[in-house]
């Protein structure tokens, strides 16, 4: 157990080195250079060379490469070109946003896929199954910015319920704050539930056939309480799975959503940067959802290990 | 206490309609072992699930088909009438513990839960009543073994556990579908007594189902001989081992291996296969494989009748009666 | 976005973990119309990209300010064809309207249809082409290649795949040529995974160890053993990708970073945007079309996934 996890971290860790070298070189690799930005149309030569070695352009791409890492050993990711913020500082103050972002779309998700799952897998080829089924497969066919805007004109426009884009800070109070964040989460949620309701059904399937299933109708038990205590959990491994690249894929990919609704997370941080030749936050972001996506796959390796038991004894062994 | 009476059960296949179970009759009485002995695909487990409604949803009755259990009728289509016997009034132990049990929950958990259902037990008095149960079935360190999981358990500890989970409820009827079929021998009497000995003290009524009349011999007050969908010899245990009529039931007992027969003797098993349950052979279903098989054998269906003392078999040529020839 | 690029990942092991179930009679039954009426639509829209020069309509980018924002069956003066080579103004219909530059909605969906397409298969082509080889080469020898290939595609899945896409159109321009290549190779470690897994299970048939036995080498295996039965299941996988890639480039448009100067569904999705309380349709008319199209490769890849996948019809 302790071997599979270190091997599984070592190789994690490669990856995430493997990410910020590439991005590194790829940033480098990039004919505009933010000097001219910065010194703008009138700035001599001169002032570009004396800009270019301040920000330490002048170097390498190895040298600078080695200089972020000695630096992001020490817990300093550097700062903007533009606004001299600390990178990781940009990032923290945005992070909360991105993170409620993800658990409610998830939460959303769950609450759709979930039950419909369990009641699609007890009642197997009924209508209901084979409508949800369509559905399903119709929702997971429209482009998560198209469902945004339908949305959008449906629940900001029409009905005037939500605000269409704009985001509160929990400071101005928990409701508002989660008014901004129900239409960004449902246009996440209304598309990943798919994938999760799909698979749950499949395995749930599969598990209402086992024998424990049967012993726990012969104890009498109501349908409802056979299919959430003992069909769920043996029935959700690869639901986790599903559910981890999901979330990993959101840490960067909610950029859409955020850039429709306008609320400022990572995802937005990170294209206003590239727009803006940041590159140190630019490099910042993608390390940081690299980090993300990999601590994601991480942790969902280990959730097997919580959800069952066996895995936990024969760990244990050895 | 429990009588069945012309259970049919049939699966609507896309082959045809399998007859798993095709008119039984039987009464039980409180108190009494009734052993249910044929070979794999008799219909046994399904007649016994029929009881319990642990059926897959292709599986159909027949309309004459009646259950009375404690003097009302018990409506075997109704999973709302079934849950009011279910796990209370009637339990069940099922041939594989490796996979009866739910590999993720806890002992206690799966024994606690019908308890607290059922009877409305707290969580404490669930948990003092789980650690008596695992206690009275046999199982050291209760206290220890409530917290484990099933996978943590030997074969024979889980057969336990699940024996324990079915006696939960202090259940009227218990039904025990080949409880040591899939148990090391050495393992297979200590369960089969420790079946035995629950039931005198509970006072319950059991089935108990096995392809084996050796299981049987000294546990069951009657024996009912199933083959075919159908029961073919029933007697009180005494009686049929003294005097089997049905020649199936004989190949039956020829087939169990005897430890004082001499070494390499080849065993005596039984020729042929069991009949195609969609298409079953007009007459004797038996009649394919019967060494004493007539002409009259494949053309009438021999009622199930006869016998002094309760013993009751369908076969027009009897063992122990001259044949036809 | 680069949700959408883990969603090739997503995908393949949904493919992999998810066996198909439910009623496969029932399923028989709908294939056909399920099967033929995506082939319809998307022939069609092949056909709207293919032949949009030649109907009698204005050019996508033409604008008549007498009919900006024109409710659909709107009659205009409109020069018909390229604008240089038309005979002065003619008589017009606008089907579906105008946009709010009294552009013709109907011209432009059939020009943007070919961004979509030409995006929408190119890309997979790439990652079809290297994810394929590579995937055959782990699967077949195994060992260091397989490592080193498994670290790769994990990093290139660790890697916001949105990054390598906007630091492209936004530095390098967005050519139709630069981004084709980027989403291709973001749809490499996809095609990898499933030519691997195939692979995997033919590796061991007793074909293969037959052609071993009678000496044949590996390259010949591989392409005359292997590749016949792998490169199914990858062109079946494929149609899902397009239906993915068809989604990317109009978030891509949408954000303005797509191919700048031909129109596309996701440009026209977002400039209607703008107008979404006065005019929906400018939004949703384009957003549907897409939507009938991404749901027409998803579709088609399902059922031929069912019939061609060798794992689901063995679990």
């Amino acid at each position: 157990m302790a071997k599979f996890v270190t091997l599984k971290l070592l190789r994690l860790i490669g990856v995430v080195f493997a990410v910020s070298a590439l991005t590194f070189v790829m940033v480098a690799m990039l004919p505009a250079d933010i000097a001219y930005d910065i010194a703008g149309q009138d700035a001599t030569p001169a002032q570009i060379e004396a800009i270019r070695a301040e920000l330490g352009l002048d170097q390498n791409v190895l040298v600078r490469y080695g200089h972020w890492l000695m630096s992001l050993a020490q817990g300093d990711m550097g700062r903007s070109f533009r606004s001299d913020e600390p990178v990781l500082d940009a990032i923290w103050s945005r992070l909360p946003v991105t993170i409620e972002l993800l658990v409610l779309s998830q939460v959303f998700a769950l609450l759709l896929a979930i039950p419909a799952g369990v009641y699609c897998a007890y009642r197997a080829g009924s209508r209901f199954d084979r409508v949800l089924g369509s559905t399903g497969f119709g929702m997971i066919s429209v482009p998560t910015f198209v469902l945004a805007i339908v949305l959008i004109y449906l629940f900001a426009l029409r009905l005037e319920w939500l605000p269409a884009t704009g985001y509160e800070p929990f400071s101005e109070g928990v409701w508002a704050n989660l008014r901004t964040f129900v239409l960004p989460s449902l246009s996440i949620a209304l598309v990943e539930w798919v994938p999760l309701m799909r698979t749950l059904r499949s395995d749930m399937i599969a598990t209402l056939k086992e024998d424990f299933i049967s012993m726990a109708k012969a104890k009498g038990l109501p349908a409802w309480r056979i299919l959430t205590r003992h069909a769920l959990r043996p029935s959700s491994f690869t639901l986790i799975t599903i559910l981890g690249l999901q979330i990993g894929g959101l840490i960067g990919g909610a950029l859409i959503i955020e850039t429709i609704f306008a609320l400022p997370g990572i995802g937005r941080l990170l294209i206003n940067a590239i727009y803006a030749r940041d590159y140190m936050i630019v490099q910042g972001c993608i390390l940081f959802i690299a980090v993300g996506y990999v601590v994601i796959n991480f942790v969902v390796d280990m959730l097997y290990v919580a959800l069952d038991p066996r895995i936990r004894t024969a760990g244990a062994g050895g | 206490m429990l009588t069945v009476s012309n259970l049919r059960t049939h699966f609507h296949t896309g082959r045809g309609i399998v007859r798993a179970v095709d008119g039984v009759s039987f009464n039980l009485a409180r108190g009494r072992t009734l052993g249910i002995v044929g070979e794999s695909g008799s219909g046994k487990t399904v007649l016994v699930r029929s009881l319990l409604g642990l059926l897959p949803s292709t599986a159909k009755f027949g309309g004459e088909t009646e259950i009375g259990f404690e003097g009302r009728p018990l409506d075997i289509r109704s999973e709302t009438a079934l849950n009011q016997v279910r796990g209370r009034a009637i339990a069940m132990v099922f041939q594989d513990p490796m996979t009866s049990l739910n590999p993720v929950m806890t002992v206690g958990a799966q024994i606690t839960e019908s308890l607290r259902y059922h009877l409305g037990l707290t969580g404490g008095e669930a948990r003092e009543r789980a650690v008596a149960l695992i206690d009275s079935v046999g199982i050291p360190m209760a206290r220890q073994r409530i917290d484990q999981h099933p996978h943590q358990l030997s074969g024979g500890l889980r057969q336990r556990v699940a024996i324990a989970i079915a006696l939960a409820c202090e259940p009227k009827l218990l039904i025990a579908d080949e409880p040591t079929t899939a148990l090391d021998v050495t393992i297979q009497a200590e369960i089969l007594d420790l079946l035995a000995r629950q039931q005198a003290e509970r006072d319950m009524a059991m089935i108990l189902i096995t392809h084996d009349l050796g299981v049987v011999a000294g546990r069951a007050d009657d024996i009912a001989v199933m083959y075919a969908g159908r029961i073919v010899e029933r007697a009180p245990t005494a009686r049929l081992f003294a005097n089997m009529r049905m020649p199936y039931t004989q190949a039956l007992m020829n087939a169990i291996p005897r430890l004082e027969a001499p070494p390499n003797t080849p065993l005596r098993t039984i020729g042929g296969r069991p009949p195609d349950l969609v298409n079953p052979p007009p007459g004797c279903r038996f009649a394919p494989r019967c060494p004493r098989a007539e002409s009259r054998c494949t053309d009438h269906e021999p009622p199930l009748e006869g016998g002094e003392s309760g013993h009751r078999f369908a076969c027009w040529y009897p063992v122990g009666e001259p044949g036809a020839a | 976005m680069s949700r959408s690029i883990h969603g090739f990942e997503r995908r393949a092991r949904v493919a992999e973990a998810v066996a198909s179930s439910g009623a496969r009679g029932a399923r028989r039954r709908k294939l056909n119309v399920m099967l033929w009426l995506p082939i319809a639509w998307i022939a069609f829209v092949f056909g709207c990209a293919l032949s949009a020069d030649w109907w009698p309509m204005p050019e996508p980018d033409y604008m008549d300010f007498l009919s900006q924002g024109a409710p659909p069956g709107t009659t205009g003066e409109v020069p018909i064809g390229a604008f240089e080579s038309s005979e002065g103004l003619e008589h017009y219909v606008f089907w579906l309207g105008t946009d709010m530059m009294g552009r013709d909605i109907v011209s432009r969906l059939m020009f943007g249809a070919r961004v979509s397409l030409t995006l929408g298969l190119l890309a997979p082509l790439i990652g079809l082409v290297i994810g394929g080889g590579l995937g055959m080469a782990a699967g077949y020898w195994r060992g260091m290649l397989e490592a080193t290939a498994v670290g790769v595609t994990d990093t290139i899945l660790a890697f916001p795949g949105i990054v390598l896409l906007l630091a492209i159109v936004f530095y390098l321009g967005g050519s139709l040529l630069n981004l084709t290549l980027a989403l291709g190779f973001l749809t490499v470690p996809a095609f990898y995974r499933v030519a691997r897994a195939n692979t995997l299970t033919y590796a061991e048939r007793e074909f293969v160890t037959a052609a071993k036995a009678m000496g044949a080498s590996d390259v010949s295996i591989l392409a005359r053993e292997i590749l016949p039965n792998v490169i199914m299941p990858m062109l079946v996988y494929a149609l899902l990708i397009v239906a993915l890639l068809i989604v990317v480039e109009g978030v891509l448009s949408f954000l303005g970073l797509s191919v700048p100067t031909a129109p596309s569904w996701g440009g026209m999705i977002a400039e209607g945007r703008e107008y979404l309380d006065e005019h929906p349709r400018l939004c949703f008319v384009p957003a549907f079309v897409m939507f009938l199209t991404v749901l027409s490769f998803n579709l088609l890849g399902d059922r031929l996934r069912g019939l061609t996948d060798v794992r689901e019809s063995n679990i």
